[in-house]
C-alpha cells in the first residue's frame, strides 16, 4: 500500500526509474565536481596525536589563576551565550507579533511575510561575518560575541515565537476582549501569559545552540573558548586541545541536561 | 464548608518566584562583568556598525561571477557529507533503538558515543579536519560527515522507535533473523521518515557549510573569509545575497519533497 501511494505522488510507472537516474546524475556531478585535494601524509600521525592529546590531556590549564585559564574561559563563554541568548530573547518578541500569521483566513498577508522574510534573512545572515562586523564596532573581546549572539538568535527564536503566537488558544484574548479590554491589555494581561511557557522553553532551547555557537566565535577573536582552541591547533599543542575539547564537551553536556530538566518542567 | 485553602509561608510572600527573580538577575550581572559588557560604548561606535552595513548595502555585482563556482561546490560539499554521514548513521540508529536491541549495554554505550559526538559544533570540527586532513573542500566534506553522522543518528533511532512493533513480531513469529526482520518489517516502515530527515539535515548542511571555509574547509567560506581580511565588504554582500539565494531555493526544494513524502 506504502508503495502505491509513493509511486501516485512521485509520478506514473516508471517514477522510480526517473528518480533513480536524477540521483545517479546528481551524484556524479557531486563527485566530479569536488577538487579532492587528497589527505596530506601527515593525516595519520595528526590524527593520532589528537587521539593521545584527549587520553592525556594538559590538566595544568584546567585553572592557573591567570584568567586565560580553561574554567574562567569556559565560564565567559557561559556568559556570552547567557547574556546573548536574554537579550535576544527580549528582541524576538515584537519580531514574532511582526511574523505571526493573523489566523489562518489570509495566507498573503504583507505584514506577516514581510517579518517572515526578515527571520530568514537574519537567520541566513552567517554569525561569523556578524561578529566581526561588532568586532569593527566594538573591539575584539567577549562584548561582540555577545552582540552577534543577541542578533543572529533573533532569526530563531522570532520564528519559533512567532509560530507559538499563531497556534496560540485565541480564548482568552476573545474574554478579555468582550469584557472590553484595549490592545494593550489584552497584550500584557492574555496574550503573552499564554505563550511565555512556549516562550521560556523556546528560549532555554536556544540557549544550548547558543552555547554551543559561543564556543566557536573565539575564533574570530568574539572571545570565550574559541580563541585558544584555534591556538592550540594552529601550534598543534594538541594535549592543550584535547583538554580545551573535553571542557566544551563537559560544558554543553551539562548545559543539555540542565535546560531538558528545565523545559520538562515548563511544558 | 466554604474554606479558603490555607497558603504556606512560601506561598504567601511568593519566595520561589522572588528567589528565581533575584538568583537570573544575579546571572545577568556576573556574565555583564565577566564579558565586559559596555552598552555606551556599544551606541558611541554604533555609527561604524551602520557604516560597514552601508559599504554592504553596495554591492559589487562583478564579483557574482567569481562567487558561482565555489557556491557549487558548498552544495556538492553539503551533499557528499550529509550522504557519508548517513550512511554511517544506520547501522549505529538501529544498535540505539530500544525496539531492536533489547541489551542496555550496547544501547547506552553507543547513545552516550552519538551524544558525544553531538557536543561538538561544526566550526571546532572543521578546524580539527583541516589540521588532519589539509586545507580544501575534502577537510569540509568530513567535517560535514561527524556533524551530520550526529544529528541523524538521533533522528534515526527516535524514528525507528516510534514504528508499529506488529510486523516485526509477526516476521519473528515465522521464524525470520535479525537481518531479515530490518529488512522487511523495519526499512519499509522508517523509510520515508529517513529521506525526509536526510533533506532536513541537508538544509542545516547547507546553511553549516558556507561558513566552514572560513577556517580553509573550502567552499563560499573560503571567499568570504578572503573578502572580509580585504575589508571589501561590497563583496561579502554579494557572498551574502548569493547564501541566501542558495538556502532559500534548497529550503524550498527540500521542503516541497518533505511533503510529498510524508
Amino acid at each position: 500500500m506504502m508503495g502505491k501511494s509513493q509511486r501516485r505522488t512521485l509520478g506514473g510507472k516508471y517514477g522510480w526509474l526517473f528518480w533513480a537516474l536524477m540521483l545517479l546524475f546528481i551524484y556524479l556531478w557531486t563527485i566530479t565536481g569536488l577538487s579532492f585535494s587528497g589527505i596530506q601524509a601527515s593525516a595519520g600521525e595528526v590524527t593520532r596525536s589528537i587521539i593521545n592529546g584527549l587520553f592525556h590531556p594538559d590538566w595544568a590549564y584546567v585553572y592557573d589563576g591567570s584568567g586565560e585559564d580553561l574554567l574562567s574561559l569556559i565560564l565567559q563563554t557561559l556568559a556570552i551565550a547567557f547574556l546573548g541568548t536574554f537579550v535576544s530573547a527580549i528582541l524576538s518578541v515584537p519580531f514574532a507579533f511582526w511574523a505571526a500569521r493573523e489566523r489562518r483566513k489570509n495566507k498573503m498577508h504583507w505584514r506577516s511575510t514581510s517579518g517572515k522574510f526578515t527571520l530568514v534573512f537574519i537567520r541566513t545572515f552567517p554569525e561569523l561575518v556578524l561578529a566581526i562586523m561588532f568586532i569593527k564596532a566594538v573591539g575584539p573581546g567577549s562584548f561582540a560575541g555577545v552582540l552577534a549572539v543577541s542578533i543572529h538568535s533573533i532569526g530563531m527564536l522570532g520564528k519559533l515565537f512567532s509560530e507559538a503566537v499563531e497556534n496560540m488558544d485565541r480564548g482568552v484574548d476573545e474574554a478579555l476582549t468582550a469584557a472590553g479590554g484595549g490592545r494593550v491589555d489584552v497584550l500584557c494581561l492574555a496574550t503573552l501569559p499564554t505563550v511565555m511557557p512556549e516562550f521560556l522553553s523556546f528560549t532555554l532551547y536556544r540557549f544550548e545552540i547558543a552555547v554551543r555557537s559561543a564556543s566557536i566565535l573565539g575564533m574570530v577573536g568574539a572571545g570565550g573558548i574559541g580563541t585558544p582552541l584555534l591556538f592550540a591547533i594552529q601550534t598543534r599543542s594538541w594535549s592543550r586541545v584535547g583538554i580545551i575539547l573535553l571542557g566544551i564537551i563537559i560544558m554543553v553536556t551539562a548545559i543539555d541536561w540542565l535546560s531538558g530538566t528545565l523545559r520538562k518542567k515548563l511544558v | 464548608m466554604n474554606q479558603v485553602p490555607e497558603r504556606t509561608f512560601m506561598q504567601k510572600y511568593h519566595l520561589k518566584g522572588i528567589g528565581w527573580t533575584i538568583i537570573f538577575i544575579l546571572l545577568l550581572f556576573l556574565s555583564s562583568v565577566m564579558t565586559e559588557v559596555n552598552w555606551g560604548e556599544f551606541f558611541s561606535n554604533l555609527g561604524q556598525f551602520f557604516a560597514l552595513l552601508g559599504r554592504m548595502a553596495n554591492p559589487d555585482w562583478q564579483y557574482t561571477n567569481i562567487v558561482v563556482q565555489p557556491i557549487i561546490e558548498t552544495i556538492q560539499m553539503a551533499l557528499l557529507g550529509t550522504t557519508l554521514g548517513t550512511l554511517v548513521a544506520v547501522p549505529f540508529a538501529f544498535l540505539a533503538a530500544r525496539n531492536l536491541v533489547k541489551s542496555p549495554l550496547v544501547r547506552g554505550g553507543i547513545r552516550f558515543f552519538l551524544n558525544l559526538v553531538r557536543t561538538l559544533p561544526d566550526l571546532l570540527l572543521a578546524a580539527l579536519f583541516v589540521a588532519i586532513v589539509g586545507i580544501g573542500p575534502t577537510a569540509g566534506v568530513w567535517t560535514l560527515a561527524v556533524f551530520s553522522f550526529g544529528m541523524i543518528s538521533k533522528l534515526f533511532y527516535e524514528t525507528v522507535e516510534t514504528i508499529d512493533s506488529g510486523p516485526i513480531e509477526a516476521l519473528q513469529a515465522a521464524g525470520a533473523n535479525r537481518v531479515q526482520i530490518i529488512a522487511f518489517a523495519v526499512v519499509p516502515q522508517v523509510v520515508n521518515n529517513f529521506v525526509s530527515y536526510f533533506l532536513y539535515t541537508f538544509e542545516i548542511n547547507v546553511r553549516a557549510s558556507t561558513v566552514l571555509g572560513y577556517l580553509g574547509a573550502g567552499g563560499i567560506g573560503v571567499f568570504l573569509q578572503r573578502s572580509l581580511s580585504s575589508f571589501r565588504y561590497d563583496q561579502t554582500a554579494v557572498i551574502i545575497i548569493a547564501i541566501l539565494l542558495v538556502v532559500v531555493v534548497i529550503d524550498g526544494l527540500s521542503n516541497i519533497l518533505r511533503e510529498k513524502l510524508l
